[in-house]
Order: C-alpha cells, then structure tokens, then sequence
C-alpha cells in the first residue's frame, strides 16, 4: 500500500462574516495517496475548492488536522506553509493565473528563481514549455500575447518547475474549449502516467474520468 | 533569463510598465531635491564668501560711537550720521585715549564718512564720502589707476562708483545737494583697487578725500565716525578691546568695539538661518513629492493585488512582496535624486552665481554637500513612503487576492 502524500483528519472550515459565520467543510476526512489522480466534484458552492485551498497551504482549516507528505500544516507558520507551496505543491488554476510582467519562458522559470536562487542553468524550463508543446517563439511572449490555452499550457509547466510531490488543479478547462481542454486533460492524464499525484477540483464528468478516484463534496462534506 | 534578484527585475518592470506614472512621480523628487541643494549651496556659498572677505580683517578692530544698539554691522562708517551735525562722534581725546592703548600692540586711525548726493555731468547719485588722514590713506589703500590727492581739492573714487558714473582721471564731482546749499566741487585723481565689502572700510562705491577736505566740505574738525585699529598680534585683539572698554565705557557707554570674528559669526548665524528658514520652505515640495509617491505606490499595489496573489500562491515570501514594493519606490526615488543631483549642480550654479556674485566656493565640501544630503532626504522619503504600501500589499490574503479583478 502506498503511503499517503496528502491526510485529512475532519478538517472544518469556517469563515467569520458580519452577517454570521459561513461553514465551508463541515469536517473533511480523506486520505491520497502517492500517485494518485483524484478528482473533486461537486455542485457550485459545495466546498470544493476552498477544500483545494486548504491541501494547497493558501488557506488554514479552522479546526482539524492536515497532513502533507507526513507533516501537520498546523504547526507551519506562514513562512513555512509559503515554503511548502513553492516546493512541494504546484498549482493549476482556472484563470491561469500567470504573472503579466514576465514573457513565458520567466513565468516558468519564477518559482525555479525562488527555490534555487539562480536562473535556470540546467534546461528544465526549457524542456517543461517543450513537454507541454510551447516553443522558443512562444516562450519569448507575454501571457496577454497568448491563447488561453497556451496560457494553461505553462501553467503547466510552471507547477512542475520545481519537481513538486503534489499538482492541485483548481477546474483546469473551465476557461478552456473542449479541443484545447481535451490537449490540457491529455498533458495531466500523462503527468499522472509518470507517477505524479493529482488532485483536481472539477465539476466536468469528463474530465473527472481522468482521476483514478472521484470524491463528491455536498455541502462541505464527503458525500 | 531576469537576474537573480528577480523580485528588483519585476519592481523594474513594474515602473517601466507605468513610466508615465512613475516619471510624474519621480519628477516631484526631482524638484524637491534641488530646490534644497540649491538654497543650502546658496547659503553656504554666501557664509563662505563672506566668512572669506572678512578672514582678512583677523587683526582688526572698529571702534565706533556707541548708539545704543550694536554698532554698525557692515560696510564701515558711513550712512546717515555725520560727525559735523550730531555727538554721535568719536572725540579727538577719546581718539587720544584709544591711540594711547594701542600705542603697544598696533596702530590706530580715524575715519570721517558722510553719505551725500554727488553729481557728475548731468548724472545724480549717492555716494559715502571719506575723509581719511592722507598718510593712512597711502598706507590702507591701494590705487590701481593715478595718484593720491594731495590738495583739498582732488580725491579718489572706488572702482565701481567709477564705472556706474564713468569717472576718470580728471573727471569733476559736484558733492552735496544744490537744492540744500552750496557744493563742492573736487576732481578725481586716482581709481581705487577693488577691495570688497569690509568692516572697517567700504570704498568701492566712496569717495575718499583728505580728512582736510571732509571738514571743509561737512566741518565737525576733531570729530571722528570711526577709529580703526590694527594690531600686531592677533592674541592681543582681547586686551585692546577690553583696556579701551575699561577706559572709554568704564562709567556709561561711550564706544562700541567690534572684531571681525564677531561680525563673521553674527553673518554666519544670520544667513544659516536664512538658509535653514527657506529650505524648510523648499521642503515642502518634497512632502508634496511624498505624498505624490504614496499615492502612485497605492496605485501600484491596487493594480497588482491579483499579481500579489499570484506571486504568493506560488511561494512568494510577504517580506519578498514587501521588498518588492520598497524597491519600486526606491527606484522612484533613486531615479528622482540621480537627476535631481545633476540639475541641482546646473542649477545651483546659476543660482548661486547670480546671488553670490561668484562661484569661487562653489565646489567647497560645504556647499556641494548640500547635494547628497538632499539626494539622500529625497530618497529616503520615496522609501519611507513606500513602507506603508508595500507593508499593505505583503499582507494581503492570497485567496482574497486571487479573487480580485
């Protein structure tokens, strides 16, 4: 049996607002293990993706316990929990989320700067814009000069610049056509292949075929 | 490939991203550093200049009537008070007394001196006229063109009165006001050596005749404006000075003595602060600079909270975010105080050529200092502004940021 890269132990979340407080995840437990392809669905405002938010250390659960590769995020402070998502975790998002100043080639090659503290002299950037199918020519660009899918693509590869033990996906095709969500899906579904661990928040059947497992969140808790 | 320090290269992108913006912003930094470096070499060129032209006078010392005030502070004897029409005169045993005190450490002579309407050809004008014994007249000053006047008839002009009124050798001066009496006509002999302003004689915009003539002109024979004195030995400036306190002022206050050092500090005082007033007042534009900045950094932050939650979601420190944010206003006001340093040596230049008169002090450490301290005022308050901002945007919550459109 393999070892479990992300535990859950009924994790609550609870955001405090004027109008009362808001419950999130009514106590989440759920365990992934390595090499897994998982995918969260569930109907909008189920919890889905602040369930994403709190395995990928940009948000803290309320109450419960979180482990990642074996460590409890709750002792983390916040530069630890920063650390964790630059080395361990890489992050695919909806809106791609790339950052405008930097062509291409420098998103990826961001998080590489940030860990190593160096620019990238071995060719892994390279080689990652190469894998998710962007050439020298596109790399040069800024995102705003790019297709939403080309976007998507060094997202891509930008998450797996600095080789992270988790790719979370927050809808990876949501702001995709179905052609260009087909090549993004094929580009996980191959990731997945060479071992990686995947958990992706989807509200696409389709594209939860992917996942070797699929968890239906309702209401804050595994359904 | 963006460097190692990619968080400076993405503050650097930043500012080119908005150069208009930042050009505006950094521009206010520009005007505010020189307006300060150009005040404090102002003032600082002037202290020098005149701390300079009074150095010379070290051994000297001006004993004048007593007032009631402290004496004249600059530019010798001269204005209104005449010897001939008031008590507000040194007399010739006061004159005694006093050359009798110096008699062992220097010497000591008199100055008559009256500011009187001249007329030269059909030109009109004022002028302070000396009287001065003739042999110290050939002693203390110097001429450049002709001679000394002999008779009471002839006198020599300052350099500059002569060429506002294109005085020459020969050239004929009606003095005193025809309206009030009569005048006296004298001839001009000799061109003075420009000397400068000084405290214990101004001539270059005088008239100097013997002390003979002076009292034919305004009488008062025996009556001095001024006693100078030159002593031999800088060290004995507080015996003489204190020995003729004990004997002229022992009972009431008769004379005023002043030393150079004195009027040197009291000018220096006075134009410090001067200085220090309107650089305070220069100052303001860089709090308006400030606030400039402050509002562009707000700007910046607003505009970039999605980049912020970007740049955190993918393990971007807070104190990186806020290095960020410091470094785009350090640039601002590196930038600002770069191009504010150079327009302040150009325009300090002119500045100070224009209201000092020289620029001999102008390179001095004490006046282009002003430089890197106003570049350094300026620059801090571009990083000192930026805090806040940059403070801000570093604790932004990532979810809430990636959320903003």
């Amino acid at each position: 049996m393999s070892s479990p890269v992300i535990e859950l132990d009924d994790v609550k979340k609870i955001y405090p607002l004027p109008s009362g407080d808001v419950t999130a995840l009514r106590g989440i437990s759920l365990r992934i293990d390595e090499g897994e392809f998982v995918a969260i669905m569930g109907p909008s405002g189920s919890g889905k993706s602040t369930l994403l938010n709190q395995i990928g250390c940009l948000d803290r659960p309320t109450s419960g316990d979180l482990f990642l590769a074996g460590k409890n995020t709750r002792e983390m402070d916040d530069r630890e929990l920063t650390s964790l998502r630059l080395t361990s975790i890489g992050y695919i998002f909806q809106k791609f989320n790339l950052i405008p100043l930097l062509s291409a080639y420098e998103n990826v090659e961001y998080p590489y700067i940030m860990k190593h503290r160096k620019n990238d002299d071995t060719g892994r950037v390279r080689d990652l814009l190469a894998m998710v199918g962007i050439d020298e020519n596109l790399s040069a660009h800024k995102p705003n000069e790019l297709s939403g899918g080309q976007q998507q693509r060094i997202a891509i590869a930008r998450a797996l610049v600095n080789d992270p033990a988790i790719l979370l996906c927050d809808e990876p095709t949501g702001n995709l056509d179905s052609q260009t969500s087909l090549q993004i899906m094929e580009i996980l579904g191959d990731l997945h292949h060479r071992g990686r661990t995947i958990v992706m928040v989807t509200h696409n059947p389709e594209t939860a075929e992917y996942a070797d497992r699929t968890i239906t969140i309702r209401d804050g808790m595994v359904a | 490939m963006i460097g190692n320090d990619i968080i400076f290269a993405l503050s650097v992108r930043s500012v080119r991203l908005h150069f208009l913006r930042s050009v505006l912003a950094a521009l206010g930094i520009v005007i505010g550093v020189v307006a300060i470096a150009s005040i404090g070499m102002m003032g600082a060129n002037m202290t020098l200049s005149v701390t300079e032209e009074l150095s010379d006078m070290a051994n000297k010392l001006t004993v004048t009537p007593y007032t009631g005030g402290g004496g004249g502070m600059m530019g010798g004897p001269g204005g209104g008070g005449g010897s001939s029409d008031d008590d507000d005169a040194i007399t010739e045993k006061e004159f005694k007394t006093i050359q009798r005190i110096v008699a062992k450490y220097g010497t000591a002579y008199t100055i008559m001196s009256e500011s009187d309407q001249i007329e030269v050809g059909s030109e009109e004008g004022r002028a302070t006229i000396y009287g001065l014994d003739a042999e110290i007249m050939r002693e203390i000053l110097t001429v450049e063109t002709g001679e000394y006047p002999k008779s009471t008839t002839s006198v020599v002009v300052g350099p500059t009165l002569a060429e506002r009124l294109d005085l020459k050798i020969g050239s004929k001066i009606d003095i005193g006001d025809p309206d009030e009496g009569s005048t006296t006509t004298v001839r001009v002999v000799g061109i003075l050596e420009e000397r400068g302003m000084s405290m214990d004689l101004s001539t270059d915009m005088a008239i100097i005749g013997t002390q003979k003539l002076f009292v034919g002109i305004y009488g008062g024979e025996g009556e001095y404006d001024q006693v100078n004195i030159v002593v031999n030995d800088l060290n004995d400036i507080d015996a003489v000075t204190e020995a003729i306190e004990d004997e002229l002022n022992r009972k009431e206050d008769t004379v005023t003595i002043q030393d150079s050092s004195r009027m040197t500090e009291s000018i220096t005082s006075t134009v410090s602060t001067m200085t220090t007033f309107v650089m305070a007042i220069a100052g303001i534009s860089l709090l308006v600079a400030a606030v400039s900045i402050f509002n562009v950094m707000m700007m910046s932050v607003n505009e970039r909270i999605r980049e912020i939650g970007i740049l955190r979601s993918i393990g971007t420190q807070r104190t990186e975010i806020l290095r960020m944010f410091i470094y785009e206003a350090g640039i601002l006001g590196i930038v600002g105080a770069v191009i504010g340093a150079v327009a302040s040596i150009v325009i300090g230049y002119i500045v100070v050529l224009g209201m000092v008169g020289t620029t001999e002090y102008f390179f001095a450490p004490g006046s282009i200092g002003y430089v890197p301290i106003a570049m350094a005022i300026g620059a801090a308050i571009c990083i000192v502004t930026g805090v806040y901002p940059a403070w801000r945007a570093s604790n932004l919550d990532p979810i809430e940021a990636l959320r903003a459109e």
